[in-house]
């Protein structure tokens, strides 16, 4: 069941630079447990929208199966949602954006919708750099079949079941960073002001964006011996830095000249900023970021940020070679060869 | 001996090892024979490997244009020395059998009740083709090249079509031209007027074409105006979207840009191939993907997803032998039930049976009007023997004042004009709601698709009575879809006859000429040809106007008798199947064997 939220807007609202308020990007009232990391990854994303701008009716919502991809009825109700089967949203989402390219293409899923039963579909979407954002709810657990512990749970992290975690865990974005993906950041829920900048800049770049969001869960994954816990994540979080995303066509103004900022123009003309604590690293550099994650995790470290950009401007449309116009909007006098042409094309078969 | 003659009407079956360039050859001679006028169907059989195995391909010609597989060889042409035995011992008694006498035949080959044509094949092209490397391949030439004057065709027929064929590349038609003659004229001096039979031009084929179903499916989708395939390979329908990817590189790009009017995203497996044509059907553009029983397995979830969201996918299911991996590339019938069923929960799903290239055609552009109009899971029940044999079939043709149904979708402006709508509102009490796309309003038409119960208006629901008012809606879209499904095609020998049969898809060509068979031998059979699932009334009452009704089909478990059964309401005892599942196409014989059986058992009653 989800919740109407009232309809009335409060004249002096602010509203951004389409016209629409913040209001026109909320969806209805959540239904998931009070304090689960996914609400503020709602709102992260509510804002992100309305920073951006982006006309909520032009963005599409995809999602799988499970508590995360919920979400979706909590934000952005003037948009088109689709809740699909478990673990195969990628390929919706392809399909989709075989037959629109105009729209942008927000994915939210789960660590069990992607890392389990999604993790082949989820592969394949990344090595066609399908231009889509996909955010990722991870808690490292299952939460409507009451905790089981999934794909990204940590070896030996303790869920409220009590047993630690014997496997190995699947870090989804060096697996994005390996098959191509051309944006990858890991987030934090408990972190909007770090958050809500990732999802402007995955939101901006073409092709395959991952925001990998550790996201507590409240009921089944937030004890002192999880991974996933909010208490573990501030304590061994580690950002690469700080990032503003310039708009295309926006005058720019700031000079950063000291050397620790990076910037990434991307094929629109926007221009992220990565203000880096760690001057050394480069942001274009694929190997350089796996070689970052698997350092940190070395050490127990949790690197957030921005870890990935090269925004060429390349997605599956570029790779397939279609047409510049949205597929659905092309008319039958266009798409139909008409019967001379297949007459003549009869003679070939006499 | 009485040697087998006869004037268009036998069966030549080509022995070959396969990868060895044979087919291009045997395909030249069975397009000689229809481009003499003479009816012709030629059948690969096929081993479900790349090179080095067995393969043959069967060509029977019929002047009565009986295109169904007849079984039995009146001559091999034996150029596979692995099965030389068996093409030896399995050729009918009076045939003749070809064979390369560069090698002697071993001395046990002592059949009294055959006719040996022995043409020294590899010594005729080690001695007149210089180039070693087109020896092997133009060796095929030469034996079409020895049929050519063994079966009295001439050889203009051949060079005419070599000529054709080579039009780009002139300089490959002459040693294929050479090769032919060199047959041609050893067997005019060696082998004159020892085989009886032979193929004389006539106007049978005028206006006809020849061409695969696979083909006249993918020309359908280009017609219909599909612009987004997902698949993923599978024996007997990869060649379904891959004609579909040379038609649109050739009607689809765009001059400018030299980009294409459509997407082919060949996926990761099937269950990907299938979400794929969802998502692009959901957000308004028309989409489908082939695929054979392995795949049509993997979709049954999406499948289900698509029925109770209610997106239009068009589905082909190029049917090969199952169960499991079964045999790939043998034909069946068998993947009826499953996809009338597709998916767990209360679902079914609208099926079409094409029965030649032309109702390819047309049935793919009928399905993408009709996935549209339902919006619901179109699936066209095509099979390998349609899709990757050569089949005589009336042309292609598009009605060029025909537009495309695209169902009930809303434009901005129709939002605009209403004061409320639900994507699930039966408003037009044909069960059928009215669906938007994506981006269409700034405020007006979003909602939330789901696969999980959902009220009228789209939103999730538990509640018991709407749950049940929305299946129930999808029953009574399903009562539409009866009445917009092709009907069947009913062929009535005598109205008085009690005894009936019905058939689909490939099983019509064996089926109608074994009724020919059974009223030379006093029967009067009337047939229907079923076109579509669900059922209309005209199939019921065809059965019921009749006492014994032959469910003639190509499957083991008579699925179709099965579906007849449960969706017809029809006594069991009434209708008997006549089951062929080996793999090869069925036969008008053992059709005609199988009911000739049961009659008098059943004469009580007739």
């Amino acid at each position: 069941m989800t919740f109407a939220r009232p309809k009335f807007r409060h004249p002096d609202l602010p509203s951004n630079a389409l016209g629409y308020t913040r209001r026109d990007y909320e969806g209805a009232l959540s239904t998931l447990c009070a304090g689960c990391g996914h609400d503020s990854i709602s709102n992260a994303i509510i804002q992100a929208c309305y920073e951006l701008p982006v006309a909520p009716h032009r963005v599409v919502k995809m999602s799988g199966i499970g508590c995360s991809s919920k979400t979706p009825a909590y934000f952005l109700s003037r948009s088109h949602g689709f809740n699909a089967v478990h673990g195969r949203m990628p390929a919706i989402a392809t399909g989709a954006n075989m037959a629109d390219r105009d729209l942008l293409y927000l994915g939210v899923s789960g660590d069990g919708d992607t890392a389990s039963i999604g993790l082949g579909q989820f592969t394949h979407v990344v090595r066609r750099n399908l231009n889509m954002v996909y955010i990722v709810m991870n808690n490292g657990c299952y939460g409507l079949t009451k905790g089981q512990d999934s794909a990204t749970a940590d070896r030996g992290s303790t869920s409220k079941k009590g047993t630690p975690n014997p496997f190995e865990s699947i870090d989804l974005c060096e697996l994005a960073l390996q098959i191509g993906a051309g944006f990858v950041a890991r987030g934090f829920s408990g972190d909007k002001s770090q958050l809500v900048p990732l999802l402007k800049a995955a939101m901006s770049c073409k092709g395959f964006s991952l925001v990998d969001v550790i996201s507590p869960c409240v009921t089944f994954n937030n004890t002192a011996a999880s991974t996933k816990s909010y208490q573990y994540v501030r304590d061994h979080a580690e950002a690469t830095g700080t990032l503003d995303l310039v708009p295309p066509r926006q005058e720019i103004t700031t000079d950063y000249q000291n050397g620790a900022t990076q910037e990434v123009t991307l094929h629109d003309g926007s221009v992220i900023y990565l203000h880096k604590e760690d001057a050394a690293r480069d942001i274009t550099d694929r190997r350089a970021a796996i070689d970052a994650l698997e350092s940190h995790r070395a050490e127990n470290r949790i690197l957030t940020g921005i870890l990935y950009c090269m925004d060429d401007g390349g997605d599956t449309h570029d790779m397939v070679k279609t047409s510049l116009r949205p597929l659905n909007s092309i008319g039958q006098e266009d798409l139909c060869p008409g019967n001379a042409a297949l007459r003549q094309l009869m003679e070939g078969y006499r | 001996m009485e040697k087998i003659t006869s004037i268009n009407d036998c069966v030549i079956r080509f022995a070959n090892v396969n990868g060895s360039g044979s087919a291009s050859a045997n395909n030249l001679f069975a397009k000689a024979v229809f481009r003499l006028g003479v009816p012709v169907s030629p059948k690969n059989i096929f081993p479900s490997n790349i090179q080095g195995l067995p393969t043959w391909y069967e060509v029977r010609v019929s002047e009565k244009g009986y295109m169904g597989r007849r079984g039995g060889a009146d001559m091999v042409v034996a150029v596979n020395s692995q099965t030389l035995r068996q093409d030896y011992d399995e050729l009918l008694p009076g045939g003749y059998f070809f064979y390369d006498s560069t090698r002697p035949l071993p001395e046990d080959f002592t059949r009294t009740d055959v006719t040996v044509i022995g043409i020294p094949l590899t010594d005729l092209c080690n001695r007149e083709i210089e180039n070693p490397r087109l020896r092997q391949l133009l060796k095929n030439i030469v034996y079409v090249g020895a049929l050519a004057f063994l079966l009295d065709m001439g050889t203009q027929v051949f060079t005419d079509s070599l000529r054709r064929q080579f039009k780009k590349k002139p300089q490959l038609a002459e040693p294929n031209i050479k090769a032919l003659e060199i047959g041609f004229a050893y067997a005019g001096e060696h082998q004159s007027g020892v085989c009886g039979l032979s193929i004389k031009s006539r106007s049978c084929n005028d206006g006809k074409i020849i061409m695969d179903g696979n083909s006249a499916l993918a020309l359908g989708a280009v017609w219909a105006g599909a612009t987004v395939a997902g698949w993923y390979p599978i024996t007997p329908s990869t060649s379904v979207v891959e004609a579909f990817d040379t038609f649109t590189k050739r009607f689809r790009t765009e001059p400018e840009s030299g980009l294409r009017k459509a997407a082919i995203i060949q996926a990761e497996d099937e269950l990907a191939a299938i979400g794929m044509v969802i998502g692009a059907a959901w957000n308004g553009a028309r989409a489908f993907t082939a695929t054979s029983g392995p795949g049509l397995s993997l979709m049954n979830e999406f499948l289900g997803l698509a029925y109770f969201a209610e997106i239009p996918v068009l589905l082909v299911d190029v049917q090969r032998a199952g169960p499991s991996t079964g045999m790939p590339t043998r034909t069946q019938q068998s993947d009826i039930l499953t996809a009338a069923y597709a998916s767990h929960g209360d679902t079914r799903h609208v099926l079409l049976f094409p029965a030649s290239p032309r109702e390819c055609f047309d049935m793919m552009v009928d399905g993408f009007d009709l996935a549209e109009r339902l919006q619901s899971p179109v699936i066209i029940m095509s099979d390998l023997d349609l899709g990757m044999n050569d089949w005589i079939s009336e042309p292609l043709s598009w009605d060029d004042a025909r537009r495309y149904d695209r169902g009930k979708v809303l434009s901005a402006a129709d939002l605009e004009g209403l004061k409320e709508w639900g994507r699930y509102r039966d408003v037009d009490g044909d069960g059928i709601g009215y669906r938007t796309c994506p981006g269409t309003h700034p405020s007006r038409g979003s909602y939330f698709t789901r696969g999980s119960s959902h009220n009228e208006d789209a939103a999730y629901t538990e509640v018991a009575p709407v749950y049940e008012r929305g299946m129930n809606r999808l029953l009574t879209k399903w009562e539409t879809a009866r009445g917009l499904v092709p009907p069947s095609e009913e062929r009535i020998a005598d109205p008085d006859s009690r005894i009936g049969a019905v058939f689909f898809g490939t099983s019509a060509p064996a089926a109608f000429e074994a009724l020919d068979i059974l009223h030379d031998e006093g029967f009067a059979v009337n047939c229907l040809r079923l076109r579509a699932f669900p059922f209309q009334r005209q199939v019921t009452d065809f059965i019921d106007r009749h006492e014994t009704v032959f469910v003639i089909e190509q499957n083991r478990d008579g699925q179709m008798r099965k579906l007849l059964l449960a969706e017809g309401e029809v006594p069991a005892a009434k209708l008997v199947p006549v089951l062929h599942f080996d793999g090869l196409p069925i036969t008008a014989r053992s059709i005609s064997q199988q009911i000739l059986q049961a009659l008098p058992a059943r004469k009580s009653s007739i």
